[in-house]
């Protein structure tokens, strides 16, 4: 990348001015603080028209002194400092790295500026909405996480990479996935499948549905990160291609679909990045457990976390759909869930043979 | 009579208590007609000491008669009366005599109990001047090691004693002025000085030396007197007038005892301390072998209120008391014995009593003395009545700001020696960081706060050590009929160990108690106060744990001790309830103390905290601005300054706001146990 590109420019510009502005009110004998939107539920809303996740007006001031935030404002400069030096040198490093180029014991003490990487990675974040930049703008990425195969050719820092021939372990998708750094070349996929394991992935490529099926299969290792989730928005806007979501039949599972769909709460400032919200549940509903006869032995009892999960997604403002109060009542009904490999049950490929192609061809999925 | 003087003999406290005024009730003396009635009025068999019962015989297995071993008329050439000092060598540690270390601490404090009370009686501000001599040291130049001779004198500026009355005091047991009065005093049986002569003159030989004046111009008498075991009666060996005695009015006593200083200077050094510190009116000087004099000069040249004489109260009394009671009366009716014997009976009180006794006619005192049931009959009406509780006027209470002057004197003064001790309860004394020994003398006599200072309330700086000092005098309250009333005092803080569980000082009409203290219902008070809302730690069960020293005083009447030797409090539910109320009312003001200085600990921290975290803000800024770190430094440090300073004095008011809040608001332990 280009040093000092605008891009660049633009982001050093705002944390110079970050600083002005408290060095200002620290002159004016004030006390010193930085504004950041609240990140929490509680000014998280629902955008009923765009369909996804968006952050409030709230916003809170970070003062220096005050004993409960003094350490977290000195922390929020660290990590500027720290951010503005990786842009000037054109460099971009993990957040993990992060954390350990801003720690150190503070004077003679044996207290650090940051104890765990739990502590700074709340503040980068902040720093982000603060801030108003990406985080691949402040050239930080998140630990790398999720894997893509399917017909297409993409560009890669350069790179021309066919996800036809990837073998058995796919293309590793990073963290950041903006037009500078990924282009798609040319495709012949007909939709995009995420599911949600890497295990299930590898039963989708071993027994090449992506080939079958002309379809891209990407998963995210659980929740998926940032990088997937722009990237599978990326493919549904720019590629025109419908979105399907694979996921467990239980509160995470149904909360992952969720996140892809229209964001989620602690990174709700990102929801017009990645969100997705024609994304389409097509598993494991509620209901399969009927229509594709999968024995009692295979579920798993609802734990008290699980159903507490459970009911307080029942109250969100996007689940309110019929068919979703319909599936997570049902969950709770029956008090079991089901991972995806229950459908191994049925036969190893059963998933891939069957159970996929029935469900797509039936167009049986939730919206 | 033999088997009853086989029971006597048994080391058991209660029964031995009973067999000690039943065998003298036949010899018709005054002290031995009243002594049941007044013990039955106010003592109640101890719960904490049940009698051991001797294990059933198991039953024959061939039911053969048993041969007879003596006949009744052989029994009766073997019964005989029990003199009561007979009695005593048999269980002296009844009274505290149990052993050589212990009779030294009973003899110093037998003594001094009686300088003190006859000093408030007559009004004068006591100097005492307590001197133990080791005659082994005296001899030799060693120190005795162990037991050894020692000789005891306690000399007070009292009013003295007359001439006629020295002997029967200190030669007669069961003889004195406050046994038959309700009364807050130190003595109570008349008892203690004639049984520490006995002690002496068992174990030495030697009579106790008196030496008395009543007045100036009046002559010194100077008298040896021996106790006759056999007759309880004092035998005066020598008597002489002294032509030159320094004092102008007093009374010396020297009794020479078999004691062990080595083992017992710890209880003495304790006794000697806690009486100064309940007693600030009083100037004490102590002479011990081999050491310099201590000296601890009187907080207040104010004499305590005075302790008025009462007439027990209706409601305490017990069915044969009321008997006795009414025997000795000599009004002619029932009404006209119960306004002249008791407290708070008016001639309407009186009636209603006679009506609720159901009694139709007159009914002479005489009559209820005689009859079993009319005398219940009058009991009950007694009970049924309502009376109003007994004047508390009759009690003399340390007073908040005394007992504040006293502790603060005691911490400048105390000074505590002695090898580490085996006993669990005195050993703390070593916790006591010894601060310039005998430094006491040197001090002014009022060592008050300096006004000047602007500490918080409550804390005195002493030696250097910062304490906090709250004291609480709980208004009179009534157990049985007996007026009492406790106070609590606590000094927090200064060089007391902070990983130790706290002291307790207990005392009882200011005599501080030094045993027993797991058995004493002062202690169950202290333990039973839940501490840990005064944010001191405090194990299940145990006193709490902390850099304090907690004095507790009950004042009464009648004290209830649990033995003769007044070492413990019994446990009446009245006088724990006063005692946690008030402990929990000094803990409240220790709470908001104890928060106060976390609250200024937590400030300096904040500051030093921010100036940490200055330092890399303005690294940070400076490099992102690309300026000098030094000036963002300078104006972050002077907004620091003025930002802390108002948050400061904002949170203050707050936290007192808090503290108000809390010491208002009654807490879960105190609504009842």
């Amino acid at each position: 990348m280009a040093r000092r590109d605008p891009v660049a420019k633009r982001t050093v510009a705002k944390i110079e001015k970050l600083a002005e502005s408290v060095l200002r009110s620290v002159k004016g004998g004030g006390n010193p603080f930085v504004e950041i939107p609240v990140r929490s539920l509680a000014n998280v809303r629902f955008n009923e028209k765009k369909r996804v996740v968006e952050l409030g007006g709230q916003r809170q001031k970070r003062y220096f002194f005050n004993v409960s935030m003094a350490k977290k404002f000195m922390q929020t400069f660290l990590v500027s400092d720290a951010c503005k030096e990786l842009v000037e040198s054109g460099k971009t490093t993990s957040i993990r790295d992060l954390y350990y180029i801003t720690k150190h014991s503070i004077g003679d003490t044996k207290q650090n500026t940051f104890e765990e990487q739990d502590e700074s990675d709340p503040i980068i974040e902040d720093l982000e909405v603060a801030l108003d930049t990406l985080r691949e703008e402040l050239h930080l990425f998140a630990s790398r996480k999720g894997t893509m195969v399917g017909p297409i050719t993409i560009r890669d820092s350069g790179d021309t990479i066919d996800l036809r021939r990837m073998g058995s372990g796919g293309w590793g998708v990073p963290s950041i996935v903006e037009e500078n750094v990924i282009q798609f070349v040319r495709h012949e996929a007909k939709y995009v499948l995420l599911v949600e394991k890497d295990a299930v992935w590898s039963r989708f490529n071993e027994d090449k549905f992506w080939k079958r099926q002309n379809a891209i299969i990407i998963h995210g290792g659980g929740q998926p990160p940032r990088g997937v989730r722009r990237l599978v928005q990326r493919l549904h806007r720019e590629l025109s291609l419908p979105v399907y979501v694979l996921v467990d039949n239980d509160p995470w599972g149904f909360y992952i679909y969720s996140v892809v769909k229209q964001g989620s709460i602690n990174l709700a400032f990102e929801s017009m990045r990645m969100a997705v919200p024609d994304a389409r549940f097509i598993g494991l509903s509620s209901f399969d457990k009927m229509t594709y006869k999968l024995p009692s032995n295979v579920a798993i009892r609802m734990d008290d976390g699980d159903v507490a999960r459970a009911r307080q997604m029942l109250a969100y403002p996007w689940f309110q759909a019929k068919q979703w109060q319909a599936e997570i009542q049902e969950m709770v009904r029956s008090g079991v869930k089901y991972e995806l490999e229950a459908l191994s049950r049925r036969g190893i490929s059963f998933i891939t043979e069957e159970y996929l192609p029935t469900k797509l061809r039936e167009k049986d999925w939730i919206a | 009579m033999a088997a009853k003087a086989g029971k006597a003999a048994r080391s058991d406290r209660a029964s031995g208590q009973l067999e000690l005024v039943s065998v003298e009730a036949p010899s018709a003396r005054p002290v031995g007609r009243k002594a049941p009635v007044r013990r039955a009025v106010t003592r109640e068999p101890e719960p904490a000491l049940p009698l051991p019962e001797p294990p059933e015989p198991a039953p024959e297995p061939e039911a053969r008669k048993p041969k007879r071993r003596s006949t009744a008329e052989e029994m009766a050439t073997r019964q005989r009366e029990i003199s009561i000092s007979e009695f005593f060598t048999k269980n002296r540690h009844l009274l505290g005599f149990d052993n050589p270390s212990k009779a030294l601490l009973t003899t110093i404090k037998e003594a001094v109990d009686n300088s003190l009370d006859a000093c408030e009686e007559a009004g004068i501000l006591p100097e005492i001047t307590i001197e133990v001599r080791d005659l082994g040291f005296e001899g030799s130049g060693e120190l005795t090691k162990g037991e050894g001779r020692f000789v005891v004198a306690v000399e007070d500026n009292g009013p003295g004693i007359v001439k006629a009355q020295a002997p029967k005091i200190f030669g007669k047991l069961l003889y004195g002025s406050k046994f038959h009065r309700l009364k807050q005093s130190r003595g109570q049986q008349g008892i203690g000085i004639s049984a520490a002569a006995m002690y002496g003159q068992l174990t030495t030989g030697q009579p106790i030396r008196v030496v008395s004046r009543t007045g100036k111009g009046k002559p010194a008498h100077s008298f040896d007197i021996q106790i006759d075991t056999r007759k309880n009666s004092p035998v005066v060996t020598r008597d002489e007038t002294l032509e030159e005695w320094a004092p102008e009015h007093g009374t010396r006593v020297d009794l020479e005892i078999v004691a062990n200083w080595q083992a017992g200077q710890k209880f003495v050094n304790r006794y000697v301390e806690h009486t100064a510190l309940a007693n600030p009116h009083c100037t004490v000087h102590y002479v011990r072998p081999k050491q310099e004099r201590l000296s601890f000069p009187r907080a207040t040249s104010e004499l305590p209120k005075e302790a008025l004489e009462i007439r027990p109260h209706p409601h305490g009394v017990e069915l044969g008391a009321l008997m006795t009671m009414a025997g000795d009366s000599k009004s002619r009716d029932v009404r006209g014995f119960l306004q002249s014997s008791f407290s708070r009976v008016s001639s309407q009180v009186s009636g209603e009593i006679v009506k609720n006794a159901g009694m139709k006619e007159r009914v002479r005192p005489r009559e209820i003395a005689a009859d079993r049931d009319l005398a219940e009959k009058l009991h009950k009406g007694i009970q049924a009545t309502r009376i109003m509780a007994p004047p508390t006027n009759c009690l003399s209470p340390i007073g908040d700001a005394l007992m504040r002057q006293g502790l603060v004197s005691f911490l400048s003064v105390i000074e505590t020696d002695g090898p580490e001790g085996e006993d669990g309860q005195l050993d703390l004394d070593q916790a006591v960081k010894r601060k310039g020994k005998g430094k006491g003398k040197a001090k002014a006599p009022e060592p008050t706060p300096d006004p000047a200072a602007e500490a918080e309330e409550g804390v005195e700086k002493i030696k250097g050590h910062e304490y906090f000092i709250a004291t609480v005098t709980r208004p009179p309250r009534v157990y049985r009929g007996n007026p009492f009333q406790v106070e609590v005092g606590l000094a927090h803080g200064g060089s007391w160990p902070a990983d130790k569980p706290v002291e307790l000082f207990r005392f009882a009409n200011r005599v501080p108690l030094l045993f027993q203290r797991s058995a004493c219902g002062i202690t169950e008070a202290v333990v039973k106060t839940d501490w840990r809302n005064y944010l001191l730690s405090q194990p299940k069960g145990s006193l709490p744990v902390g850099p304090m020293a907690l004095l507790v005083h009950i004042a009464s009447v009648w004290v209830p001790f649990t033995s003769e030797s007044k070492e413990a409090v019994a446990h009446y539910p009245e006088i724990i309830r006063e005692i946690q109320l008030a402990a929990q009312e000094c803990g409240r003001k220790l709470a908001a103390h104890i928060r106060k200085r976390q609250h200024a600990d937590y400030q300096a921290q904040r500051r030093s905290i921010f100036e940490l975290y200055i330092e890399e803000v303005a690294l940070a800024i400076g490099r992102i601005v690309e300026r000098s770190p030094d000036p963002i430094r300078r104006e972050f440090m002077k907004v620091a300054e003025k930002v802390t300073e108002a948050d400061l004095e904002s949170q203050d008011a707050k936290l007192e706001e808090a503290a108000e809040k809390t010491s208002k608001r009654p807490r879960r332990s105190e609504e009842d146990e």
